[in-house]
């Protein structure tokens, strides 16, 4: 179950530099300016694009309702030309599912991951600012947290209080905060020694101040890459939950739960499980595409 | 050293203590749900009452958790309601069976994820070396459940080389050594994926460092140069995350497992919270997060052995 | 017999996405059996692609466009990697600018040492171990057979770079290449590297290819020079020609621009050369020194390429100039103004500070090792309005930590440093009054992190003006020109990055950011050591003008004596802490001097072909500052030191008027303490050459 228990059983090593100090140039500019020196970038986010346009236009794109039952077609349920990807056991349009299933992902996954960045970025500010016993107290409360595998914290929390969106997100952010905060805090470590630090102190900035204006801008290659990363990640994870019939409750289509639902029919109807299969993989590839070419990007400078 | 793992030992039950206690208050701070959760909906209040007294639950939590404790230390985590025998029994032999899967996996995955790290990261930019980060990268993006249905797909109802369960009994007509191929190829190429990355990125490092130059430019060839002065310094890095995949082989095994019907850990896991199996879900977070730690050490420790620059 | 090395017209391109940038052009030189040739050019004018062409180990997309390069007669272009690797390492070997990252951390150096021998014939690997501990010797490493066991990091950075020098020296090659061998070392350090190097060029008689921006460490190892700018040679000759009549007027630039340790004058003008080095000037089919250059004639120096010629006459000194007459006969070059008089003494004092003492404790949460770092130690000092006030010393000696002390972005002990009356030792600048912090501010070492990447150069001055001065928005605009324009700096740099600067850029906008707020103490940590002399030169006379036209007073952080001599009015000379010398500037870089004083004068690199080596180097390194330091913590290195006394007793304080030294030696000075048991009367080296 991947990237659920990932960030424990791989603690990735932060981003080294980042796309530092070309604020100047427009952030278009600068997406474009990676976009055409990367391939591999370029890949990842046009896959990104269509998948989000997809989404947002699902009410116009999508061929049928993707709750709509027929079980007359179940009877030749494979891919023709009124059903591009065929239809599943129920007789519903696998096409429409899955672009409804990708306005469920790009809802939960980003506001999970933006609810992990910016938890964590406040921790990690405030951990490597101060620094101490504020750092200690944060860094072992993260420690802690890391310690449970991401699975087992979702499974008490379901045995809890039950699956839900709101819980999905909640676990989400918990687990990943602590290492973006970590990945914060590596910066803000290098950072506040820097003489730009020294300067803004000697000319009476505040604490504050200091760490989300001097500082945080600074953090903002290797949190854009590690975004990305997580946004990959996240996905696989609401889709590993969605298989093991812990996640989403239905009948709002859910890829992982797609899955889920036609496993047990793979051996007449393969395309029901493999088509949501394909789906959700190839959103995390885009996502990881997008991460490495940018990273590479920045790398070369 | 000695010191060093002293204190992390210390560290660690501290850690676990915490733990340990969490997930108790979070589960049975209400005592009544216990009795209503093993009674079922249909139990009156004082049927419900009457065996929140009999169990002891009407005690402060505190004194429960105490006698909890007492108790497991001894190897005694009480009894699973979903699965109607001891904890301890039950999960040894799940564990046994996770454990089993896991070092084979462990097994194939890091020579495959050093040889092929290594070999991408000498040349960087190389072609074996764009070849491998993307078939790298794509691996780690499919997700288990995922891969298992493509492998599923290809060797089992297409070809039909292979079984597609794993429940590790011999009258399935499956020789069991080929029950175990399916879930060790699909972990393998998801945990490898993220393996071989992480190895590559850290040998590229190495060899852009100035002391690979100085090897070279004593006339050394670059084969040595990769195999006396490169290597080792290009695992110091991946060893500790190669050695916290355990933790991910032990409680992350659950999509295998559930994929292929495999009697693991990451399954009894997943069974116990849906039937909210409290006794089940407590010993088992302790033994996940006690292994959790314990890679965590022996990967701290073998990184000083590796690296004479850290001293404690 | 051939020559060891020579480069025949060589042209190197570097090919990129954006097309072929030219790194060397038409480099034509030759290094004979035994002899020395010094490189010199600045940052990015390709001196250290001629140390990896002669290699033929070039990064990737750099190619030989054109020309030959010849190892003891053979064209290195044909050969395969095998026979290249039965050249590097046997018959060229190279020494490398930092010498903790050019050795293996995870192998002993004993390991890496051998590795030399066993891969050039050598099969006996004790014979192989006999050779590296003799040669380890040689480079004089104490306790050669026990260093064969440690690992890189247990060695000083001094202790390092000799064993790259004798894993250089490991098979006795034809050509020793060293590239910046002793940038990044301290001048006690450097100068005993270069004695080393002397040495043992006479015991072996390798011929040594020497890449530096250092004029003065050539001009002690080498025979011959030969000068690079922007991927050409301008002027090759032997050194005392081209030092004593430099013949293109970039080399003449670099001479006026350096400051001179024996020049006896207090702030002249240097010379610095104007502009910088831009990236189309590599590939002009001219002079690429044109641009910048006061003589250059359009018509003759930018139209067709610019030969070699001879620059007096002889084969043996040339440069790459059209105008060579045109300059012999101009007016030699004016004189830096300076004035030697003494200081007047009776400027406001801004800045008191005494006994100040910083500790920490080293160790973490629990408990650590129990040991103490004194990183000062009874400093006493004053600093004046109008008047630079120089630390100078070497790395670890406190001065930094004295200057943080005194901007408040450190605390002390105890001590108290007192400006305008108010002890500021113990107070963080975070939590200063508003207008004791706009009393003193600073200006950093790096231009890389100077200035923060994510904001222009507008918000790095306006931010100031507004906290500092309470200026609003639109008042604080308007400032900034002026500020840029006190600085020399055209208005519209406002808009810009700093990565859009160059380095000598941004450290003006750093003098702009800390005059922002009208401070009557400005402290400059090391403010041009990481630039080129000739932009270095530009800044030190914009601060000049600064302290003329002000009543400012600075604090000069430098490790530089040349530089001290040049712009301080008075020295204070810091070891371990301490102060062991302290004076108006032309007194204490006039005897009598402290035994650290004399031993830092005769260790800097002076760009004087004629002056002596230094006769004697301090050995060993500075304690460490957790050591206890009972008596004069100069003892353990000090060449005159008096044994028995000067390890166990303080030592007294010996005044001359302003000028004050702490040493035993009887210095003729009046001792101010209680004179101490002497053992005997040993006399100080009254004079450096």
């Amino acid at each position: 179950m991947t990237e659920i228990i990932h960030d424990i059983g791989r603690p990735r090593a932060a981003p080294g530099l980042g796309l530092a100090g070309d604020a100047h140039v427009g952030l278009l500019r600068q997406v474009l300016n990676i976009l055409t020196r990367s391939p591999l970038a370029t890949v990842g986010a046009s896959i990104l694009l269509a998948w989000s346009l997809l989404a947002l236009l699902a009410p116009w794109v999508s061929p049928y309702p993707p709750n709509r039952i027929d079980v007359a077609l179940v009877a030749d349920p494979y891919p023709s030309a009124a059903h591009w990807l065929g239809v599943d056991h129920l007789g519903r349009d696998i096409l429409s599912r899955l672009i409804w299933g990708a306005r469920t992902v790009l809802t939960v996954a980003p506001i999970a991951v933006l609810g992990a960045v910016v938890l964590g970025v406040f921790l990690g500010l405030v951990s490597g600012y101060r620094g101490g016993f504020i750092d200690a107290v944060i860094m072992r409360i993260g420690d802690t947290l890391l310690a449970f595998p991401k699975i087992i914290l979702y499974l008490i929390i379901i045995a809890k209080f039950g699956a839900s969106a709101f819980n999905i997100i909640a676990v989400i952010t918990l687990s990943s905060a602590p290492i973006i905060a970590r990945i914060v805090r590596g910066v803000t470590l290098d950072v506040k020694n820097r003489d730009y630090v020294a300067a803004a102190r000697m000319r009476g900035e505040s604490a504050l101040f200091i760490m989300f204006v001097e500082i945080l801008p600074n953090a903002r290659g290797p949190l854009i890459v590690d975004f990305f990363l997580r946004l990959g990640y996240t996905t696989i994870a609401i889709g590993v939950l969605g298989f093991l019939g812990v996640g989403l409750p239905p009948p709002d289509p859910d890829w992982g739960g797609m899955v889920k639902e036609a496993y047990g029919m793979i051996f007449v109807w393969p395309h029901m499980t493999i088509i949501p299969a394909l789906a959700i993989s190839s959103l995390v590839i885009g996502a990881n595409f997008l991460a490495t070419g940018l990273r590479e990007a920045s790398l070369d400078g | 050293m000695l010191r060093y793992s002293a204190k992390q030992l210390l560290n660690m039950a501290l850690t676990l203590f915490a733990v340990s206690f969490l997930v108790f208050a979070l589960n049975e701070l209400s005592p009544g749900d216990v009795a209503r959760k093993i009674l079922g909906p249909y139990a009156s209040e004082s049927q419900v009452d009457h065996l929140t007294v009999q169990m002891g639950l009407d005690r402060p939590a505190i004194v429960r958790y105490f006698e909890y404790m007492g108790k497991a230390l001894t190897g005694d985590f009480g009894d699973s309601i979903v699965f109607r025998m001891p904890v301890a029994d039950l999960m040894f032999d799940r564990l046994g069976n996770t454990l089993l899967l896991a070092a084979i996996s462990f097994a194939v995955i890091v020579p495959l994820s050093v040889v092929l790290g290594v070999l991408a990261g000498m040349r960087e930019r190389g072609w074996f070396d764009r070849t491998i980060s993307v078939f790298s990268s794509m691996c780690a993006s499919i997700p288990e459940f995922a891969m298992g249905v493509f492998l599923l797909g290809i060797f089992v109802v297409w070809l039909g080389w292979l079984p597609g369960t794993s429940p590790l009994r011999s009258d399935s007509g499956w020789a069991i050594w080929m029950q175990f191929v399916l879930p060790v190829l699909v972990v393998t190429f998801y945990d490898a994926g993220y393996l071989i990355a992480m190895v590559r990125s850290s040998m590229v490092e190495v060899m852009r460092q100035p002391y690979i130059r100085t090897a070279l430019l004593k006339g050394m060839s670059f084969n040595r140069v990769v195999s006396r002065h490169a290597l080792r310094n290009a695992l110091i890095t991946p060893f500790t995350v190669i050695l916290l995949q355990l933790n991910y082989l032990v409680s992350g095994l659950v999509v295998v497992e559930t994929l292929f019907a495999y009697p693991g850990f990451g399954r009894m896991m997943l069974e116990a919270a849906l039937a909210k199996d409290i006794a089940v879900i407590e010993a088992g977070t302790l033994i996940a997060v006690s292994v959790t730690m314990l890679t965590q050490l022996f990967g701290d420790l073998g990184y000083m052995a590796l690296d004479p620059r850290i001293r404690v | 017999m051939a020559d060891v090395l020579a480069f025949e017209n060589v042209s190197i391109a570097y090919d990129h996405r954006s097309g072929r940038q030219n790194i060397l052009r038409d480099v034509s030189f030759t290094i004979a059996d035994g002899e020395a040739l010094g490189l010199v050019g600045e940052s990015g004018c390709g001196k250290s692609t001629v140390a990896l062409a002669a290699m033929r180990y070039l990064p990737r997309g750099m190619s030989i466009v054109e020309g030959r390069i010849l190892v003891e007669g053979r064209d290195t272009a044909g050969l395969t990697d095998h026979e290249l690797s039965r050249i590097r390492g046997n018959r060229i070997a190279m020494v490398y600018q930092d010498p903790m990252s050019s050795l293996n951390p995870v192998m002993p150096i004993g390991r890496q040492l051998m590795e030399v021998p066993l891969l050039h014939g050598e099969t006996d690997e004790a014979a192989a171990f006999r050779r590296a501990v003799a040669m380890l010797e040689e480079v004089r490493l104490p306790g050669a057979a026990a260093m064969m066991e440690r690992y890189p990091h247990q060695l000083s950075g001094g202790q390092q770079q000799r064993v790259v020098i004798a894993m250089a020296l490991m098979a006795e090659p034809a050509l020793l290449i060293m590239d910046e061998p002793t940038t990044g070392l301290d001048v006690t350090i450097e100068a005993a590297i270069l004695e080393l190097v002397r040495e043992l060029r006479a015991k072996f008689g390798t011929a040594i290819l020497f890449i530096s921006h250092n004029l003065g460490t050539v001009a002690r190892i080498c025979d011959r020079i030969g000068v690079l700018y922007a991927g050409r040679l301008v002027e090759t000759g032997n050194i005392a020609s081209v030092f004593h009549a430099p013949a293109h007027p970039y080399t003449r630039g670099l001479l006026g621009a350096l400051p001179r340790l024996h020049g006896g004058r207090r702030r002249g003008r240097l010379r610095p050369i104007e502009g910088t080095i831009a990236a189309a000037d590599r590939a002009r089919m001219g002079c690429a020194f044109a641009p910048r250059c006061v003589y250059a004639v359009r018509h003759e120096c930018e139209e067709r390429p610019v030969p070699m010629v001879p620059a007096n006459g002889s084969d043996a000194h040339l440069a790459r100039c059209v105008r060579l007459d045109a300059i012999r006969a101009s007016a030699a070059d004016a004189p830096t103004i300076g004035n030697d008089e003494p200081v007047a003494g009776d400027a406001p004092i801004l800045l008191s500070v005494r006994n100040l003492t910083k500790e920490y404790k080293l160790g973490g949460m629990f408990g650590g090792t129990g040991k103490v770092v004194r990183a000062l130690t009874d400093v006493d000092l004053d600093a004046r309005a109008g008047e630079t006030l120089a630390i100078v010393g070497e790395s670890g000696c406190g001065k930094s930590t004295l200057a943080k002390i005194i901007s408040g972005l450190l605390t002390a002990t105890s001590g108290e440093a007192l400006i305008g009356g108010t002890d500021v030792a113990t107070i963080p600048v975070d939590i200063r009054p508003p207008d004791l912090r706009r009393q003193v501010q600073m200006v950093f070492q790096n231009p890389d992190s100077t200035l923060n990447p994510s904001h222009s150069i507008a918000y790095a001055l306006t931010r100031p003006l507004r906290l500092l001065r309470n200026l609003a928005n639109r008042d604080a605009k308007a400032e900034v020109s002026k500020l840029l324009a006190q600085v020399r700096l055209p208005a519209d740099m406002a808009e810009r990055m700093p990565h859009q600067l160059s380095g000598g850029q941004r450290q003006r906008v750093a003098i702009a950011r800390a005059l922002a707020g009208n401070p009557g103490l400005m402290v400059a940590d090391e403010p041009v050591s990481a630039l080129d002399v000739s932009v270095q030169a530009a800044i030190l006379n914009l601060l000049a003008e600064l302290l003329e036209s002000s009543q400012l007073g600075l604090v000069l952080i430098s490790h530089d004596l040349a530089l001290v001599r040049h712009m301080a009015d008075r020295v204070a000379v810091m070891y371990l802490g301490r102060i062991v010398e302290y004076g108006p500037v032309e007194q204490v870089f006039a005897p009598p001097y402290h035994p650290y004083t004399a031993a830092l004068l005769a260790a800097a690199p002076t760009p004087d072909p004629d002056a002596e080596p230094p006769d004697r180097v301090l050995e060993g390194s500075m304690p460490s500052p957790t050591d206890v330091i009972v008596g004069c913590p100069f003892a353990s290195r000090c060449p005159e030191r008096i044994a028995g006394l000067c390890e166990t007793t303080p030592p007294p304080v010996r005044r001359f008027g302003e000028h004050r030294i702490a040493c035993h030696l009887d210095l003729d000075g009046t001792p101010a303490q209680p004179a101490a048991e002497t053992g005997g009367r040993v006399g100080i080296r009254s004079s450096i050459s």
